[in-house]
């Protein structure tokens, strides 16, 4: 099989089918008009518990408490490079990601704390650019809970602003997941499950100033 | 897993599925719950009306300049580790997958729900190879587990209740565990049986939803988690797209992120969306292939009519809002592409003279109410007229101005190509000669000067179905 003689082709399937194609105006991105911050955060907060994950809001002195109340009953957590260590609470048993831990290692891990890189209000999306602090990929996929640490400035009204804010990161070739409330199936008779595969808990903690 | 072609003529197939009472139940509730949810989905977002203009303009501008995305997106995607691959056919890109599974001896593979997979019959061709693909959405798992086919884009096992899936679970899973009927138990029987496959299998293939030339990017929505484990967790992934899937710049992807959710499972969100630009060293699979199909796309961009179809971004909220879909079912279009954008897509990635293919123009009332919901604007009852009149029209012949005219205008209000419909049926007697009619009068005079149209079938699906509901054919109201 020749690989370049089907890109040929297609290209020139393509060129012939557009010839004399005028290109569309795109209109500009309608925007809804600015909110204040105090709305912002607050629907913010109602998206988070509309997807039924738990919400607190804390002063930055309060991250810590917050953390241990989010982990619960979990004992053994993954925590990526560059997590601030105050968040921390003691009397865990804190796995680092380096080496980086197989899946059967973190398949045994309980729950995982990140950071984020940005967050939509308006969606209640929370935005991995898994840069520091939120880890690769697998560290916030394959242990139950996730306890998620977002500061109030993070959080942004739109969708659009969302984007923005992770442009460079795509740009610099970074993953990115999106995450809005926690795994969910509605495949059986429109019976929404939560917690298929992904983490079942989503804990969400939004720190002031 | 049936692919693109019908097997049945859509009349003969949607006869026998309407007889089969657990699906229509299941379908109404379903169509119904959407629908509902939907509306109230989009009617929080302000200048919804402006996003869907935007949205279909943004991939109209794709589409216009789309051999220059695809030579950037490969060049980007390279650029990142990645390997990009053309396919002409589905049997080009059915054998891409089983090379490059056979270069890593591989036997089993994890897959995301992808229809491109199913509209190339990828997991039968694996099969031949001696190479089980495994779904890891809950519903295809189902669906694949009882050897049927999907029946709805969004909702694959719409056709199945609860104690049918947990009769199959109970025979298929080897839980030790006798799995009860509730949904949460069926479920985590999956995600037990799952969790192996997703820890230990070394190659996944998936579908994607968009995929951004400037920059490389390639995006699977979902929600349960099994798309995420299927991209990050294994060591090689390869994901099919379909040309038309490519956006110019990162920028783009946030007015289908607005878009997509709230008319496809009518949330503001849905849970999970990932994005990967090539490969990343030390996080997710270090080996990634993306495989580009055309499969009758390129003569779809062809079809100035036909071309907005190419929009599609596979949402299923055409099918939750198609009175002919509810009643009939996914089945009954007899391809991957079910319900209204099935019945004018299908038609077009076969060409008109697919002999089951071109019934499909004839699946729909004509209501508009398609159009309405497509986040995209795609003008499904435009295309669909059009059809009709390619299906009864000469082979090679394109349709002229003069007909265009007539039925832009008998589209700018249903009423009036219904109404225009039934006169012309009532009045057609005298004028089919041979079995084709040579003159119409009236609104639709057009269609006739310059071809001859096959004469109206004598009820329209809503007549035939208020029939088949007045002799209780159906069992419900
Ligand atoms: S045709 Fe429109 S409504 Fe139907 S699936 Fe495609 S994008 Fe969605």
């Amino acid at each position: 099989m020749s690989n370049a003689e089907a890109r040929l082709e297609i290209l020139t399937r393509i060129n012939r089918a557009v010839r004399d194609r005028d290109v569309p105006e795109r209109p500009a991105y309608p925007r809804a008009e600015g909110q204040s911050r105090a709305d912002v955060l607050h629907t913010f907060e109602d998206r988070i518990l509309d997807y039924r994950a738990g919400f607190v809001r804390v002063s930055p002195d309060g991250v810590r408490e917050a953390v241990r109340a989010a982990l619960g009953d979990a004992r053994r957590v993954v925590v990526p490079d560059g997590l601030d260590p105050a968040w921390l609470p003691d009397g865990l048993d804190v796995r680092r990601d380096t080496p980086p831990l197989t899946h059967a290692q973190l398949d045994g891990v309980d729950s995982v704390v990140t950071s984020c890189a940005v967050a939509v209000a308006r969606t209640g999306t929370i935005i991995l650019d898994h840069g520091p602090g939120q880890g690769r990929r697998a560290l916030t996929l394959v242990p139950d809970l996730h306890v998620c640490v977002i500061h109030a400035h993070q959080i942004v009204p739109d969708v659009l602003d969302g984007v923005h804010a992770v442009a460079g990161a795509v740009r610099a070739g970074r993953p990115l997941t999106w995450l809005s409330g926690g795994s969910a199936t509605s495949d059986i008779e429109l019976v929404r499950v939560e917690g298929v595969h992904g983490p079942r808990t989503l804990r969400v903690i939004v720190v002031d100033g | 897993m049936s692919g693109l072609h019908p097997a049945r003529p859509f009349p003969e197939a949607a006869k026998s599925e309407v007889n089969n009472p657990q699906l229509r139940a299941n379908l109404r509730k379903v169509t119904n719950t959407i629908r509902e949810k939907r509306l109230r989905a989009v009617g929080e977002l302000p200048h919804w009306e402006e996003l869907r203009v935007l949205g279909a303009a943004t991939k109209d501008a794709s589409l216009a300049h789309l051999s220059d995305r695809l030579l950037e997106l490969e060049a980007s995607v390279k650029a990142r580790g990645g390997h990009v691959h053309w396919a002409r056919d589905a049997a080009e890109a059915r054998e891409l997958v089983a090379q490059i599974a056979q270069g890593h001896g591989v036997t089993e593979l994890i897959k995301v729900k992808s229809i491109t997979s199913d509209e190339i019959e990828l997991n039968r061709a694996l099969d031949a190879h001696g190479i089980h693909a495994i779904e890891t959405d809950l519903a295809e798992l189902i669906v694949q587990l009882s050897h049927d086919t999907p029946s709805h884009i969004l909702v694959p096992a719409i056709h199945r209740n609860r104690a049918e899936i947990q009769a199959l679970f109970n025979r298929e899973l080897g839980d030790p565990e006798h799995l009860s009927d509730d949904p949460a138990v069926l479920a985590g029987a999956a995600r037990r049986y799952l969790r192996q496959k997703f820890l230990t299998t070394k190659m996944a293939v998936s579908g994607a939803n968009f995929a951004i030339a400037d920059t490389g990017t390639v995006c699977v929505v979902e929600s349960e988690g099994n798309g995420r484990m299927c991209v990050t967790l294994p060591e090689v992934l390869v994901s099919i797209m379909g040309i038309e899937k490519v956006l110019g710049t990162w920028e783009d992807i946030s007015v289908f992120m607005e878009l997509l959710p709230r008319s496809s499972t009518a949330e503001r969100m849905n849970p999970y969306t990932s994005f990967w630009s090539g490969v990343t060293p030390g996080d997710g699979p270090q080996e990634f292939h993306l495989i580009l199909l055309d499969n009758g796309r390129t003569d779809v961009l062809a079809d100035e009519v036909g071309r907005q179809t190419l929009r599609c971004i596979r949402c299923s909220a055409c099918l939750n809002v198609c009175p002919v879909y509810e009643r009939a079912g996914g089945h009954a279009y007899g391809s991957v592409y079910p319900g209204p954008i099935g019945a004018i897509l299908t038609p077009q990635l076969l060409h008109m003279d697919d002999k089951n293919a071109n019934t499909l123009p004839g699946a729909s009332s004509l209501c508009g109410a398609c159009f309405d919901a497509c986040p995209v604007r795609i003008n499904i009852p435009q295309v669909l007229i059009y059809l009709r009149g390619e299906a009864n029209g000469h082979k090679g012949t394109t349709l002229e101005s003069v007909a265009m005219g007539a039925a832009r205008y008998a589209m700018s209000e249903g009423w009036r190509f219904e109404g225009a419909v039934k006169l012309a049926r009532a009045g057609q007697g005298p004028l089919v000669h041979g079995g084709q009619i040579t003159a119409l009068p009236g609104l639709l005079g057009g269609w006739t000067q310059s071809r001859d149209l096959a004469p109206f079938p004598p009820q329209s699906f809503r007549e035939w179905w208020r029939e088949r509901e007045a002799e209780g054919a159906g069992g419900e109201p």
